[in-house]
């Protein structure tokens, strides 16, 4: 009766685990993983840096304050975002982000290609309080970014760990990392940080 | 994608494939419902049937199955092969700039090629130039073009750098550096004082003319270069008019003091490498024609 082989699977529990994964991990094997091993992924785009010490300080705030929790950095290949964001994003932008911010909610912009469209002035006076650039903006305020001032001591750290995933940054760069940072404001790196973003392809909208 | 993963794709999609359809089959058991036959489950003294799939369920199955072998012939997702319709994201993407660009290249160029004055007021340009004002200047400028501290107001007719067409134009192609350099370490406290004083009473608001009169001094030494002997300003210099009470970075003695003392280096960025030079001559023959604006609102 074919019910016996129903009833083996679902009075085993162990092996309806094991199955479960196995029927689960074709999508796994099959999206996912030719393109860890994909060159797309791996091949930066000309010009791609690693983020110099302040900016990745700047990331990391970013993360902390949940920026991406509203912003996306992914600007997608249709027309209506690429006229309103510029050129859309290609996987060789992101070789060196551990990890991605791509975001998925938008609350707020994209920011995936903000670098030089504003001044810094103006990112700073948004960040102090958004509603006295853009007064219906939802924007939280950040006026603490003004005040708390970085030390640079883990810097060097961030810059060995993202190196041991393949971040090209040199030993000159991590030798001088708590220095390029140390006794500047919070803000500061931030605004590095959005300043570099997406500045490699442009695109005439 | 190397073969290898190509060919990996493609085995394991066919045999993600083959086996569902072989699960559905296999499994499937036909004729009359046997409502006879429990399959032993009870729950609470609730039995289950051994019932065949219903047939809507059964076949909506295989459709699934049908559909997804036509996709991965037309559509990219066998490993390189590209499908038969050769689509891709980036490829429909250029499309639909393509398309765009045959149908508003014509309005663009008509527009291009009149002159920025002619067109300013061309009800068209005016809400076409509001779009484009509201995606890429209403940040820093305001919704209403009206500016902030720090941001120009674009509609008082009162212009940093010049109000012509040509000069608007290039100020969003090229973008602006205001490079006023902080005064404080030269002029002391006391210095800085006497030339807010100054600059207020070039205002008729400084009731100290003593002070404003050392302050006259400093500023013959120190500001005539830039915002001019009678302190009118200087477009070329960026300099703006000390006379005329509309202040960028607050009209305040604390900020024209602050101004002074600390500089001023406001930046408008470069459009040259976002904006098209069409969409660029539509938001200058924009922004040219707020200068109507300007003398409708008090």
């Amino acid at each position: 009766m074919a019910l016996s082989k129903h009833d083996k699977i679902e009075r085993n529990v162990s092996l309806m685990i094991v199955l479960t994964i196995v029927a689960i991990s074709f999508g796994t094997l099959v999206e996912l993983v030719p393109l860890i091993f994909g060159k797309q992924v791996k091949e930066p785009v000309e010009g791609l840096k690693p983020l110099p010490a302040l900016a990745l300080e700047g990331r990391d705030i970013y993360i902390r304050e949940g920026c991406n929790n509203c912003h996306s950095q992914m600007i997608r290949p249709l027309r209506a975002e690429t006229e309103r964001y510029g050129h859309y994003s290609v996987a060789g932008e992101f070789v060196y982000d551990h990890p991605f911010l791509w975001g998925s909610k938008r609350t707020g912009p994209d920011l995936a290609r903000v670098g030089g469209r504003y001044s810094d002035d103006w990112h700073r006076a948004h960040l102090f309080n958004p509603r006295d650039v853009v007064p219906e903006s939802n924007m939280p305020a950040y006026p603490w970014l003004f005040e708390n001032t970085l030390d640079g001591e883990k810097t060097g750290d961030k810059m060995t760990s993202l190196r041991a995933v393949g971040v090209p940054y040199t030993d000159d760069d991590i030798a001088g990392a708590a220095d390029a940072v140390a006794g500047k404001a919070e803000v500061d790196a931030l605004v590095a940080y959005l300043q570099q973003l997406g500045t490699l392809l442009q695109m005439r909208r | 994608m190397t073969s290898f993963w190509s060919a990996w794709v493609i085995v394991l999609t066919s045999i993600t494939i083959i086996a569902i359809t072989w699960l559905l089959l296999g499994n499937r058991k036909t004729g009359a419902k046997k409502e006879d036959t429990p399959t032993g489950h009870s729950y609470d003294g609730i039995q289950e049937y051994d019932n065949p799939l219903p047939a809507w369920w059964f076949y909506m199955f295989l459709i699934t199955i049908v559909w997804s072998i036509g996709y991965l012939i037309v559509y990219p997702g066998m490993g390189n092969f590209a499908g038969l319709l050769g689509w891709t994201s980036t490829g429909q993407h250029a499309e639909r700039v393509a398309e765009a660009e045959t149908r508003y290249r014509a309005m663009y160029d008509r527009y291009l090629a009149m002159p920025i004055e002619e067109i300013a007021d061309d009800p068209v340009v005016r809400r076409m130039g509001m779009r484009m004002f509201g995606n890429n200047c209403a940040q820093c400028h305001g919704a209403d073009a009206r500016g902030g501290y720090g941001f120009p107001n674009l509609t008082d007719n009162d212009w940093i750098y010049g109000g012509e067409p040509a000069t608007i134009e290039t100020t969003i192609v090229n973008g602006r550096k205001a490079a006023m350099p902080p005064w404080g370490n030269a002029l002391g406290d006391k210095g800085v004082e006497e030339v807010t004083a100054y600059v207020l009473q070039l205002n008729n608001r400084e009731p100290d003319a003593e002070l404003a009169a050392a302050g006259e001094q400093h500023f013959k030494t120190y500001c005539v270069a830039c915002h001019g002997p009678e302190g009118k300003g200087n477009p070329a210099m960026g300099a703006p008019n000390l006379t005329n009470g509309i202040w960028l970075y607050g009209g305040s003695r604390g900020e024209i003091a602050h101004s002074v003392r600390a500089g001023r280096n406001g930046v408008m960025p470069a459009f040259k490498d976002t904006l098209g030079p069409e969409k660029i001559h539509i938001l200058t023959a924009w922004v040219y024609g707020l200068r109507n604006t300007a003398s409708a609102q008090p």
